[in-house]
């Protein structure tokens, strides 16, 4: 490699080779500088104006924003600079009301470590601002405007990571406040929930809504059983909390320390990835033969479903109709109870996830049963570390313990789900046990453990390929649908992950260093994975019993029942369509599908028809947002027939009905 | 959102050929159409733009030129910039306030006809305090003054009614 120079950092040379900034390369130096808004996934912001140095020749700059050229001299540390940083500190605690104690980041969070860093011990300024309230109308995400420095992280996260965008700066000034659009809450935008605006603030303005006093609650009632479950990705990342290095494998404590609290089942999630593999690659196949609603994409992110809910309606239909892990256990854990003569209501169930999205999955309306929610209450991996601590427990000393049988019995196909191309790979495991049961899924699978944003594969059932991919990160998944739609790209089966690198990046694990710990606890899963006896999720001989009680084959009526799902449109504008007597009311869909096909032009075109029918005083026009039929674009809607695939003749034929109907 | 509300919209963005960059001349067009950006206008022009609505909401709050709430029929600008304040504009504007029952959050009167804002200089210092009411511009203003042009706007919008 031929060298790119040298820069001089407080007199040390240091070898330019890629750093995109002098930040970088300081932190490459061995010197660390504190940040709030820098991070390597995210573009540079230059707001927290912390990363200062003195720069020989230029004076003192941001650091993240100066690209680093040969022969540069730079201090990191004088009088100047440490009196900028501190009073930065200072300006920022003063903006808003730090209330550590109290703070559920309180030792997790940026600016109590920066200060502690700076050894900042007194405030020289009054806290300026009234008091804010906080936001908690999310199932998943607290807002807390009085804790916000407005580093831009969540914004830019939001829309350049995940490709969403439902927060931004609003306002100025003073009053600059990060706020979803039109100052909404969040569950009345697109939010999907997945928290990575959470995972990347630095303090405790984001934060997820925790539900830990709810299951003391359920635990100390003496008339209820209360079932826990944990998500994989959990297992290799909660002994971080107690100073474990990431990934390594802390499910026997886990279990141990969920019984120490008082759960009275704990059971393993990746069970029900068992089970979903046995539900989906099963519908799949099905699919697959019959060639219709392909590509499919998986269910188990609820974050990912919700965002098609919003965004892609068209793709409904190819979204897999099988419940996530979570609640496929859930709903086995309830159906099991009660065939065994126990109420419905007397078990609750609740999931250690390393998610913020699956907080709101368990509220969605689909998943209660007479308004007895299939899962009560979700905790987060950091959530789980509170009641370990709160109870008075010595993690670092337990003895591991096992799993309650039989939902805590599982094969190394369920373990790996909490990793991006996980379940593709629990898929191709299934399917070629099917298919081909001698021939070797590893080298096959090679290419899902690599640390890519999207990862492509071919396998061959019957003589037919299978075209396979799986992403991960929204924004990724963004684009391939739009290679799907353009046909620049072709898949049967794809597979959406939210976060980055999946479960294991989620908002709930263990914020600090997340994104570098992410690929340690996929390690971490495929360790466990290789440490298992059985891979095929097939070979799971307590499904086979599960399927067996229930009277159900694979795919079969009461596993439909139990174990499926539907998905709903989730209009992106409301129009309410207004009714005028003696009108007929023509509403043109103008959902994001059907503008694509054409709508704005049929307007156009119904105005002309009109004008030269002469018309216009009888008929009343007004566009109204998503019929959710888009698979049938463009819609339009004459009085209450709904004409699909709309053009000017077939409305010609409904508006002369409908116009000699009022007439008379 | 109504079709002619639509039509107005989508003419505007097809003025500036959709393009995102233009986001800023487009909301001022629906400011200049509607006197204010409804919301659902907000949210077309984010979908046609490809760019996120809470970005649009980001720059429609960041301007103070750009209003997200109804405005009057009738603006009253009110000039509080140095020549004017000495010259005690204040007493100018709490006259308007009191006259079409504002506050410090309500700038536009109950019946939508009036709408105050308070500027910071129109540039003519030399005939300070200054105010101006729709297009035209009133010198050496007092609090009688401001009430009494604001009466003679609700009477000749009575004899029209």
């Amino acid at each position: 490699m031929t060298s790119k120079g040298f820069v001089s950092v407080e007199g040390k040379r240091v070898a330019i080779e890629n750093e995109k900034n002098l930040l970088e390369l300081i932190r490459k130096a061995g010197i660390e500088i504190p940040t709030f808004c820098y991070h390597s996934e995210l573009s540079v912001y230059g707001a927290c104006r912390l990363c200062l140095v003195d720069i020989e020749g230029m004076g003192i700059q941001a650091s993240c924003s100066i690209e680093p050229r040969d022969g540069m001299k730079v201090k990191v540390h004088t009088p100047q600079i440490r009196e900028i940083r501190r009073t930065n500190i200072e300006l920022l605690l003063a903006s808003g009301h730090h209330n550590c104690t109290t703070c559920v980041k309180t030792g997790y969070c940026r600016l109590q470590d920066v200060a502690r860093k700076l050894g900042v011990k007194e405030l020289r300024f009054k806290e300026s601002q009234e008091q804010r309230p906080r936001n908690t109308h999310s199932h998943s995400i607290v807002r807390d405007p009085d804790k916000c420095i407005l580093c831009g992280d969540c914004i830019r996260m939001c829309s350049e990571v995940q490709g969403i965008g439902v927060i931004d700066f609003a306002n100025r000034g003073s009053k600059t406040q990060v706020l979803p659009t039109f100052g909404k809450d969040l569950d009345d935008v697109e939010c999907v929930n997945c928290g990575q605006c959470v995972r990347i603030c630095p303090t405790g303005a984001l934060s997820s809504k925790s539900e830990v006093s709810q299951i003391w609650a359920d635990i100390w009632s003496p008339n209820k059983k209360v079932a826990v479950q944990i998500a994989p990705a959990v297992r290799v990342a909660l002994g971080e909390m107690y100073n474990l290095p990431a990934g390594e494998n802390a499910t026997g404590q886990i279990v141990t320390a969920l019984r120490m609290i008082g759960f009275d089942y704990v059971y393993d999630t990746s069970y029900s990835a068992d089970l979903t593999i046995f539900e989906e690659a099963t519908e799949f196949l099905q699919r697959f033969e019959k060639g219709a609603n392909m590509p499919l994409f998986t269910s188990c992110c609820p974050a990912w479903v919700k965002h098609a809910e919003h965004c892609y309606p068209d793709l409904l239909e190819n979204i897999s109709t099988c419940k996530s892990p979570q609640q496929m256990m859930a709903s086995a854990i309830k159906e099991s109870y009660v065939r065994e003569g126990g109420k419905r209501e007397d078990i609750s169930v609740v999931c250690v996830m390393p998610c913020t999205a699956k907080k709101y999955e368990a509220k969605r309306p689909e998943f209660a049963v007479n308004g007895d929610h299939d899962v009560s209450n979700v905790l987060t991996t950091m959530e789980l570390a509170r009641m370990i601590d709160e109870k008075g427990i010595k993690f670092n000393e337990l003895e591991p313990g096992p799993f309650d049988m039989p939902f805590g019995f599982k094969t190394g196909a369920g373990v790996i789900f909490g990793t991006a191309g996980g379940v593709t790979e629990a898929v191709i495991r299934y399917i070629m046990g099917i298919v081909a049961p001698s021939a070797d899924y590893k080298p096959v699978c090679k290419v899902l453990h690599e640390s890519t944003d999207l990862k492509e594969l071919e396998i061959e059932v019957s003589g037919k390929k299978v075209r396979i991919a799986a992403v991960n990160g929204l924004k990724n998944a963004k684009k391939l649908i739009e290679d799907l739609k353009t046909g620049k790209k072709q898949y049967d089966f794809i597979e959406v992950m939210a976060c980055p690198n999946g479960c294991v990046g989620g908002a709930g694990q263990p914020a600090l260093n997340s994104a570098q710990n992410a690929k340690k606890r996929k390690e971490g899963l495929y360790g466990i994975d290789g440490q298992q006896q059985l891979h095929k999720p097939q070979d799971n001989h307590y499904i086979t019993k599960l399927y067996e009680a229930l009277q159900s084959e694979v795919g079969g009526h009461k596993a439909h029942e139990l174990f499926h799902t539907h998905y709903h449109n989730r209009k992106r504008v409301n129009i309410s369509p207004r009714r005028e007597e003696g009108k007929v009311h023509i509403n043109v869909c103008f959902g994001s599908t059907c503008v694509r096909r054409g709508a704005k032009d049929l307007v156009r075109q119904i105005r002309q028809y009109a004008q030269g029918k002469n018309i216009n005083a009888q008929i009343n026009v007004e566009p109204s947002f998503c019929y959710e039929k888009c698979t049938k674009a463009p819609m339009v809607r004459i009085n209450d027939a709904e004409i699909e695939k709309a053009d000017i003749e077939k409305i010609d034929i409904v508006l002369t009905r409908e116009l000699s109907k009022a007439a008379q | 959102m109504s079709l002619e509300k639509l039509n107005d919209v989508i003419a505007i963005l097809n003025e500036y050929d959709n393009n995102p960059s233009k986001l800023i001349p487009i909301l001022q067009k629906v400011q200049q159409k509607y006197n204010y950006l409804p919301q659902d206008a907000m949210t077309f022009v984010a979908n046609s733009l490809g760019i996120a609505p809470s970005k649009v909401y980001g720059v429609a709050t960041f301007f103070s030129h750009f209003s997200i709430v109804p405005k009057g029929r009738h603006i009253i600008k009110i000039c509080d910039g140095t020549a004017c304040h000495v010259k005690k504009s204040e007493g100018i504007i709490n006259a308007a306030k009191k006259r079409l029952n504002l506050t410090d959050e309500k700038h536009t009167s109950g019946d939508f006809m009036f709408t105050l804002e308070c500027v910071s200089c129109l540039g003519a210092c030399g005939i300070a305090p200054v105010a101006v009411v729709d297009e035209e511009v009133h010198p050496q203003m007092t609090p009688e003054k401001i009430t009494a042009l604001i009466d003679a706007v609700y009477a000749k919008e009575k004899a029209n009614a």
